[in-house]
C-alpha cells in the first residue's frame, strides 16, 4: 500500500495513513497510561507521527517491511512528547503488530498542537491548509477558490507541511 | 485539529521527487571532497619523496588503515539515517581496521628497537597531523550533515559522531600521502586523536541539526 502511496494513489495513502494512526493512536495511550501520564497529549503525539512519517516517507527502504519503520517513528515521536511533558521516559514495548486490529476512537481534540502551530503559519499557507483539512476540499478547488495555480497550492502546501513539521520540533526544544 | 483533517492534508501533498539519500551523501562527499582536495592542494601536496615511500609497507599501511576504516563507518552512517536501521553486522567491521593498525603496531614494535619507539610516536609532524585531518574532513562533514539531514536517525549525535569519523577517515587517505610519518606507532597514536577530534564535532553537529 505504501508502494501504491508513494506513487502517487491518494485514497491508498489516506487509507494507509488511518490504519497506522490507529495502531499509533493504541501505541501511544498504551505508553502514556505506563508513564501516567493522562490522555490528553496522546492525539498531539498521534498526530506529529502521522507528520513525520509523511515527511520521512523516503526514509522507507521499499525492499523493508512497513511496520518495523512506522513502529520506529512511533516509537521515537511518542518518547518525544512524553519527555516534553517532563515525565520520565517511558518505553511502549508491545510490538507494532499487536496494534494493528485496535479500532480505538480518536479525542475529539479542539485545541490540539496542531491547531497551535497551523495557526502560526503565514496567511496563505494557513489558508489552503485549512481549505483541505477543514472544508475537505480538492486542491483544484482550493487552487480555483484562492486564484492560484494548482502547482503553486501543491508547492505552498508542500512547504506548509514542512514547516508545520520544523515548529514541532522546536515546540520539543 | 482533527487527525483525520490531518490525514486529508499528508493524503493531498503530491507526491515530491523521491529523495535517494544514498544518492544525495554521494554527491555531498564528492562536492566536500573538491573542497578538501583544495585545501591539501593549497597547505600541503603530497611529500617529495613520494615514489620511494610507495614501495615501502609501512606507508602503503596507511592507506589500507584509512581506507578499511572510512568505508564501513560511511556505510554505517548511511544505515544509520533510515529510523529502522539494524547497524549490528555493519558495525563489526570497524574492528578490522583496529585488528589491522594493531597488527601494525606489534610488528613495528618487534622490528623496531625499543630506543626508537618514542622518538618514532612522536615523528616529525604530530601537531601538524592533529590539525590537518580535521581541516581537511571538515568540508565533507559539512556537506555530509547537510544531505543526512534528508534522513530520520534515531540517534541524531551518534550518527553525526560516524559521520565525522567516516570524513577524518577519507582525510586521512589524502593527509598520509603528505605526512613524512609512516611508523605504525605513529599512526596509531595521532590519526585516532585526529579521528576522535572529528567524532566529536560530528556528534555535535548531529545533535543540533540531525534530529527531526
Amino acid at each position: 500500500m505504501m508502494r501504491a502511496s508513494i506513487a502517487g494513489d491518494e485514497g491508498a495513502y489516506r487509507r494507509l495513513l488511518e490504519d497506522i494512526s490507529r495502531s499509533v493512536r493504541a501505541m501511544a495511550r498504551a505508553a502514556f497510561a505506563r508513564a501516567r501520564a493522562g490522555d490528553a497529549d496522546v492525539e498531539d503525539a498521534v498526530q506529529e507521527t502521522l507528520l513525520a512519517i509523511h515527511l520521512k516517507r523516503h526514509t522507507w527502504d521499499a525492499a523493508q517491511p512497513l511496520a518495523p519503520w512506522a513502529y520506529a517513528i512511533a516509537r521515537h515521536k511518542i518518547v518525544d512528547a512524553l519527555r516534553r511533558r517532563g515525565r520520565q521516559r517511558a518505553e511502549p514495548l508491545e510490538d507494532f503488530q499487536e496494534f494493528l486490529a485496535a479500532p480505538e476512537a480518536e479525542d475529539p481534540h479542539a485545541l490540539s498542537d496542531a491547531q497551535r502551530l497551523v495557526d502560526g503559519l503565514g496567511p496563505r499557507q494557513r489558508e489552503i491548509v485549512r481549505s483541505i483539512s477543514l472544508e475537505g476540499q480538492s486542491i483544484a478547488a482550493t487552487a480555483a477558490r484562492l486564484s492560484m495555480s494548482e502547482v503553486a497550492v501543491r508547492v505552498a502546501l508542500h512547504r506548509a507541511l514542512k514547516s508545520l513539521g520544523a515548529a514541532w520540533r522546536r515546540s520539543i526544544a | 485539529m482533527r487527525t483525520s483533517e490531518l490525514i486529508a492534508v499528508l493524503a493531498a501533498d503530491p507526491v515530491p521527487e523521491p529523495i535517494r539519500i544514498g544518492r544525495r551523501v554521494a554527491a555531498a562527499l564528492a562536492i566536500g571532497f573538491i573542497g578538501s582536495l583544495a585545501i591539501y592542494a593549497l597547505l600541503m601536496g603530497p611529500r617529495p619523496d613520494i615514489a620511494e615511500a610507495a614501495r615501502t609497507v609501512r606507508f602503503n599501511l596507511k592507506f589500507v588503515d584509512a581506507f578499511a576504516f572510512a568505508l564501513p563507518s560511511l556505510l554505517l552512517t548511511l544505515r544509520l539515517a533510515r529510523p529502522d536501521a539494524k547497524p549490528q553486522a555493519l558495525a563489526l567491521w570497524l574492528i578490522a581496521p583496529l585488528i589491522l593498525l594493531a597488527a601494525g603496531v606489534v610488528v613495528e614494535l618487534l622490528v623496531v628497537p625499543s630506543d626508537q619507539w618514542l622518538a618514532r610516536l612522536v615523528g616529525h609532524h604530530s601537531m601538524f597531523c592533529m590539525r590537518m585531518i580535521p581541516l581537511l574532513a571538515a568540508p565533507m562533514l559539512a556537506a555530509l550533515i547537510v544531505a543526512l539531514r534528508a534522513g530520520a536517525p534515531m540517534h541524531p549525535a551518534l550518527t553525526g559522531a560516524l559521520a565525522g569519523a567516516a570524513t577524518a577517515g577519507i582525510a586521512a587517505l589524502l593527509y598520509a600521502s603528505h605526512c613524512p610519518d609512516d611508523s605504525p606507532l605513529f599512526v596509531a597514536t595521532w590519526y585516532p586523536l585526529a579521528t576522535l577530534i572529528c567524532a566529536a564535532v560530528g556528534a555535535l553537529a548531529g545533535w543540533r541539526f540531525l534530529a527531526w
